[in-house]
């Protein structure tokens, strides 16, 4: 393929652009990232995070160090990310998403999300991903998570399998609200998660979800 | 001639400042050296991260008085933006209270400071006491939600009052008109500042050389009495030898510096309570060594309504 001027124009428009998302996000919500039982490393890694907004994976990516940022795609939803050119901009151009469909590939010949994902790891990618499958939008602290992150560390034994809890994205901007609130946001990693041997699917995600849940900082844990 | 005169005034105190970083910055490198011998070591390590984030404090003061009346007004509408956001990220809320928490950030907060900039007392004074509280439950309420409606509205409340309306109370100091002392109010809230922060600065200097008996161990396990009285005792002195930047004669100035001392005390007491109900021991992690905006402005908050007024009611005509 020829650079054409307007590609090159594309990519500093998403390199401008994605300052400008980190810088907003990080001014609006004060996001820190906090990290427990393991740093930030220049290891493939699999983040799989709770998922209460759009905004998430910005808030994950925003609190990696820089150079890991260019190495980390968020895996997305098709229907939202290409609904219109400016989201397709944003999911594409600036954050390299991994475009899923997340009616399950229903469709005849739709590639399967795990196979899509095992396939990006594979090839050297890191991936941010959202094992609720969905966005929580109700009450419920965490929905159960789906067995794609069972069999994504089955397939990808070498990948870090990093559990992320990140906080007050819901209050900051509820479904339905038209105009954010500035809240602090933490986003915290944990210690990284490794399939034992023999470990069976239920088990393994019943620990990732205790994982996730046990990073929620403590003034959370005790509304339960 | 006023003016210069004043200006000397406000260099003379940064001076006075000044010597005392440099000295605790001389004492943090001697523990670090002779104590710790270079290695890390908690006590002195928090010391020292404590006295440089002083250095950017006092730096980010000096260049707000630098730009007069304005300056102050961003600097504390920035101070106050800073704790709000502390607050309402440690309260308990939820879906229902968003329009209320919008409306506290987006018009409460600048309106406050609008008020004070176009110098309207009658009005901040009683902004958010009266129409912020009435009008912050009215849009809870119209959220439907009941579940542990009074606590949440009168979180939301607590944080404006605190955050804003005392916090507010600061740069509306400018504000006032005292006979004899015009164009010098900087120097009110140097003399405040100085003070409070003085004495959090001396009882824990105070309570880490000679603390033994603690005032609040389920609150604030490092407050002891010998760094409180130590402290506040130490501070009130501070004041009085103040007196000359100040429109109080040394036994007034004295008196004022106790005051805020003492309510500066109990106002960190109540923030701590506050943050003991929410399982977490900083506000936030803003300043380095410190904590949070509102860990290092819990003693100011509570001071600085009392001390506004004190001098509106005793100083003014």
């Amino acid at each position: 393929m020829n650079p054409s001027p307007r590609s090159g124009l594309r990519k500093a428009a998403a390199v401008v652009s994605s300052w400008l998302i980190v810088g907003a996000a990080k001014l609006l919500t004060g996001v820190r990232g906090l990290w427990s039982g393991t740093g930030p490393k220049a290891e493939q890694t699999l983040y799989f995070a709770n998922h209460t907004s759009h905004g998430d994976f910005v808030l994950l990516w925003a609190t990696l160090p820089p150079d890991l940022r260019a190495l980390t795609r968020p895996v997305a939803g098709q229907d939202y990310w290409e609904a219109s050119a400016l989201r397709r901009f944003i999911g594409e151009d600036v954050f390299n998403a991994l475009m899923i469909r997340r009616d399950g590939g229903t469709a005849a010949g739709a590639p399967n999300p795990v196979e899509q994902m095992t396939q990006a790891l594979q090839s050297g990618d890191s991936l941010i991903m959202f094992p609720e499958g969905t966005r929580n939008t109700g009450d419920e602290t965490l929905l159960p998570l789906k067995s794609g992150l069972f069999h994504l560390a089955r397939a990808c034994p070498n990948v870090r399998l990093v559990p992320v809890w990140i906080e007050n994205l819901k209050r900051v901007l509820p479904k339905g609200m038209l105009v954010p609130i500035p809240l602090a946001c933490t986003v915290r990693y944990g210690a990284p998660l490794v399939l034992a041997e023999g470990e069976d699917k239920t088990a393994f995600i019943a620990r990732a979800r205790a994982a996730m849940l046990a990073l929620r900082p403590e003034y959370d844990k005790a509304e339960d | 001639m006023n003016l210069s005169a004043s200006t000397q005034t406000t260099l003379t105190l940064f001076g006075g400042v000044f010597g005392v970083l440099v000295l605790a910055s001389a004492i943090g490198a001697l523990l670090k050296w002779r104590v710790a011998h270079g290695q890390p070591h908690p006590v002195i390590d928090n010391l020292n991260s404590r006295v440089n984030a002083w250095w950017v404090m006092v730096a980010v003061i000096g260049l707000a008085f630098a730009f007069g009346k304005g300056g102050v007004i961003v600097l504390f509408y920035l101070i106050s933006f800073y704790a709000l956001r502390e607050f309402m990220s440690l309260a308990y809320t939820r879906r229902g209270d968003h329009h209320a928490i919008a409306v506290a950030f987006f018009i409460a907060l600048p309106v406050q400071y609008f008020l004070i900039w176009i110098d309207w007392y009658g009005l901040y004074a009683i902004f958010i006491p009266v129409y912020a509280f009435l009008v912050l439950p009215i849009l809870a309420a119209v959220g439907g939600d009941t579940q542990r409606f009074l606590e949440r509205t009168s979180k939301i409340q607590w944080g404006l009052m605190v955050c804003v309306f005392c916090i507010s109370h600061v740069p509306a100091l400018l504000t006032l008109q005292i006979p004899g002392f015009e164009g010098r109010n900087l120097l009110l809230i140097a003399f405040l500042v100085i003070v409070v922060q003085g004495s959090d600065v001396l009882q824990y200097v105070w309570g880490k050389l000679f603390g033994r008996h603690k005032v609040a161990p389920e609150l604030s396990p490092s407050k002891t009495w010998e760094g409180l009285i130590g402290g506040v005792a130490s501070a009130t002195a501070l004041g009085a030898a103040l007196s000359w930047a100040t429109p109080f004669t040394p036994w007034q100035a004295a008196l004022m510096a106790l005051t805020i001392c003492l309510m500066g005390f109990f106002g960190g007491l109540v923030m701590s309570a506050i943050k003991r109900d929410r399982g977490v021991k900083d506000w936030g992690t803003m300043i380095e060594g410190h904590g949070g905006m509102l860990d290092r402005l819990d003693s100011v908050v509570f001071a600085a309504p009392v001390f506004f007024h004190a001098l509106r009611y005793w100083w003014t005509p």
